[in-house]
């Protein structure tokens, strides 16, 4: 290999790994945008710390749904089968969220156990079940996931 | 009858494939001509049966057949006729038989557009492209069979098609995406030939250089239609979700592009040479990649379609055989290229290298994000979800970088730039470029963001370095436009190319930064005053389509006292499919969109609504056309027409 090749070669290796260090180090800052997922199980069992941003997700629990009359303040239940998480939003809630319904939500737990949602997600068909949620309702028994098919669409 | 038909035609199909990948690689091995010749006659009755089966297939819903189990799933009796046409491919086993049918249209437009190619090379690029095909022909007939019966029992009715496919975005986006991942199989095909034949000069990287062009160009627009749809058709004005699927069309798209460019360098110089065909080969391998992470649903996204993990555990074993296949042959052949390049750090080949290390990083970065909540699952690490913040800020300074390489890379001549006083003037670009960037987002609103007042920096970086390249061309010429005439439109598509991305940037950056949104609750009448404009909720009136009924929100926007226009924001439920869907009332304007989404009715009577107002967004999709425009233009170069 000739010598001004090599040298060529160094300058780019070096780009990369100043570029690589950069990059991880901007990673490590960001890890918070990491989260996990948690089942009520999983948050009865105390895995969740107050504070963490993490998504939580279940089955809408019939009649849990309140609506305040004057803002657009939500409060729910969800459940896996085994467990129930109460969630509380502002906003506006997706299309498909229902009773019954699997969902998903982004947020965290206050001191009081209860999960604040930042953002709250229902996929676009009404036989789709979350992974996530599908998992966490077999893993405690319940039967309700085996009247879902997976989300069937592009 | 006709759908046993269509199903004929794809097992013919499917042996003529398989013919036509298997003889002119033998034809070639034995030096054969007259077998190498069957490569264009086959490929094209290939072709011809595919679109066949297709045409079947479309006919099939057109006429509601609803003894074709796909049919039943994908359409409904009430489905005005478009969306029955585009239905075929709103499914899994309709979208790889149009997957397919554009394999072989390229192929057959290979073959049909390569008279001045040696015989020996068409035949073995005709030959990979056909392998290809054979591989997904089978995974068709194996797993996917659009063409299945219901029988005896037919339905009366079909379920309809998704609503959220109810739209002409989704008419023309997979068809583009497709045609974009697709088309790189040429010049993935072209790479392979190049290894097998060892025929790999300035003539191949010339003849493959427009095929990656096209693709690219389509994809481009695919992705583009793609965040678009989403943005207007989700309802909720976002455009870029870093979901696992657009991560999937991304990535192909980035090192297509650096494909692109490397192809430059190993037409004008014949650099670059064995980067060019390894780019090559992992250009194709993301697009196949892509097709795998969307069909076998094994990451969560919007996009996925049923998860069935046959379908899944094939196309990885297709991509496994592709992705090796061509890697080994890689490193048997690769060193028998000559690289006989020599430039200096301040040439366009430099900086070329540059734009490639930051384009195959940024997708290499995208996939690892991609498949790390997999991984990460695998290992018993729980399930995890990467946030959008975490993609931007890993993306975003890569992209940044790139745009600033674009500045100075077109400028620069081959092999060594030489020109006095050239670092002198691009400290003076640079010191004017944070001047007036900064000056434009202070003048914005806000000279204190960094990833604004940057971005507006590289917008007016790659502006000045554009007109100094104009300025350039025609200074101290008598008859400046018919010198800027006389230009190669390669030279045009190269400005038009960067003018386009830095459209992007400027949509990016200014929607992401300036855009605005509340949350509202609304009773008849009321009135809401929001980012300059006043809003005037006048009630809901409901409005019934073919296959759904609507409640429709009513809103005059004034401006200033004077009324802009009304919106018309809907909540539409589909009856067949009984899905609810959000349809914004949108106001497109060059400078921004005002944007109004209904949420639901509370037990009072009352609504919930977003309003939104996104600065800038259409530069967004107007970047990518233009970006477009620029590899046509660089396809109508004179040199490439030679060639047809």
């Amino acid at each position: 290999m000739k010598a001004h090749r090599k040298q060529k070669l160094i300058l780019i290796f070096a780009g990369v790994a100043v570029l690589a260090l950069a990059l991880s180090f901007i990673g490590i800052a960001m890890r918070n945008q990491i989260n996990l997922y948690y089942s009520p199980t999983d948050i009865a069992n105390g895995l969740a710390s107050p504070g963490q941003t993490f998504r939580a997700g279940g089955l809408v629990v019939d009649g849990s749904v309140s609506r305040d009359e004057e803002t657009l303040f939500a409060q729910f239940t969800v459940t896996d089968g085994g467990n129930e998480l109460v969630m509380q939003y502002i906003g506006i809630l997706p299309d498909l969220f229902r009773e019954g319904q699997g969902i998903v939500a982004q947020g965290s737990l206050n001191g009081d156990g209860v999960f604040v949602a930042d953002e709250v997600f229902a996929k676009h068909d009404e036989n789709y079940l979350p992974p996530e949620v599908a998992e966490s309702l077999k893993a405690s028994g319940h039967d309700a996931y085996q009247n879902y098919d997976s989300g069937d669409y592009e | 009858m006709i759908p046993e038909l269509g199903l004929y035609a794809i097992i013919l199909a499917t042996i003529l494939s398989g013919l036509a990948g298997l003889l002119p690689l033998l034809g070639w091995r034995w030096q054969y001509a007259n077998l190498m010749g069957t490569a264009k006659p086959l490929t094209l009755v290939t072709t011809g049966f595919i679109g066949l089966a297709f045409m079947l297939l479309v006919y099939a819903f057109v006429v509601d057949d609803f003894s074709l189990a796909y049919v039943v799933i994908q359409s409904t009796t009430t489905l005005p006729v478009y969306y029955k046409v585009s239905a075929v491919w709103g499914g899994h086993e309709g979208s790889m038989v149009l997957w397919v049918l554009m394999l072989s249209g390229w192929g057959a437009a290979v073959a049909l557009a390569s008279r001045s190619l040696p015989q020996d090379l068409v035949s073995v690029v005709l030959a990979v492209i056909n392998l290809v095909l054979f591989g997904f022909m089978l995974f068709i007939l194996l797993t996917s069979n659009p063409f299945e019966r219901v029988l005896p029992n037919i339905p009366m009715d079909g379920q309809d098609l998704n609503p959220l496919l109810q739209d002409i975005g989704l008419i023309l986006h997979p068809p583009l995406l497709y045609m974009g991942y697709v088309g790189f199989a040429v010049a993935f095909a072209f790479a392979v030939a190049a290894l097998i034949t060892g025929q790999f000069d300035s003539a191949w990287a010339r003849w493959a250089r427009p095929w990656t062009d096209i693709a690219w160009v389509f994809l481009t627009l695919g992705i583009a239609l793609g965040s678009w749809w989403a943005y207007y058709e989700l309802g909720w004005g976002g455009w870029w979700f870093w979901d696992p699927v657009e991560n999937a069309s991304l990535m192909p798209w980035l090192v297509g592009t650096a494909l692109m460019h490397s192809l430059a360098v190993t037409e004008k110089r014949s650099g670059f040479k064995v980067w060019t065909v390894l780019l090559a080969i992992f250009a194709f391998a993301y697009s196949l990649l892509g097709t795998f992470l969307v069909r076998s649903g094994v990451l969560t996204s919007v996009h996925a379609f049923a998860n069935d993990p046959d379908r899944g555990m094939f196309i990885l074993g297709l991509l496994t055989i592709t992705v090796a296949g061509s890697l080994l042959l890689f490193a048997l052949r690769a060193n028998r290229f000559k690289e006989s390049i020599s430039f200096n750090l301040l040439s366009r080949e430099s900086f070329l290298l540059i734009n490639n290390v930051l384009l195959v990083v940024s997708a290499f970065i995208i996939l690892a994000l991609t498949l790390m909540p997999l991984v990460w699952d695998a290992m018993g690490g729980g399930s995890i979800s990467i946030g959008a913040p975490f993609f931007n800020m890993m993306i975003n300074p890569i992209a940044l970088l790139l745009v600033f390489a674009v500045g100075v890379g077109q400028l620069l001549r081959w092999k060594q730039h030489k020109q006095d006083g050239f670092g002198r003037w691009l400290l003076v670009m640079l010191v004017a470029s944070v001047v007036l960037g900064w000056g434009w987002a202070w003048w914005m609103g806000d000279a204190l963001s960094i990833w604004l007042v940057v971005s507006a920096v590289s917008i007016v970086w790659v502006l000045l370095s554009t007109g100094r390249e104009i300025h350039h061309r025609i200074a101290g010429k008598a008859n400046k436009w018919q010198v800027l005439r006389r230009q190669q439109p390669s030279w045009y598509g190269m400005m038009c190319g960067h003018l386009g991305v830095i459209m992007v940037v400027l949509g990016a950056a200014f929607v992401t930064h300036f855009e605005e949104k509340i949350d509202v609750r609304l009773v008849d009448g009321d009135r809401i005053e929001f980012a300059g404009y006043d809003l005037h909720y006048k009630g809901i009136k409901h409005v019934e389509g073919p296959n759904w009924v609507s409640d429709t929100g009513v809103f005059d926007v004034y401006r200033g006292g004077e009324l802009v226009t009304t919106l018309y924001p809907e909540k539409r439920f589909y009856t067949v499919a009984r899905q609810m869907m959000t349809e914004a009332g949108i106001d497109d304007r060059l400078y921004r969109d005002l944007y109004v989404s209904l949420g639901e009715q509370l037990d009072s009577g009352a609504w919930t609504a977003r309003i939104q107002v996104k600065p800038y967004v259409r530069f967004l999709w107007l970047g990518a056309l233009v970006m477009s425009l620029g590899g046509v233009l660089a396809v109508l170069d004179r040199r490439y027409r030679r060639q047809a």
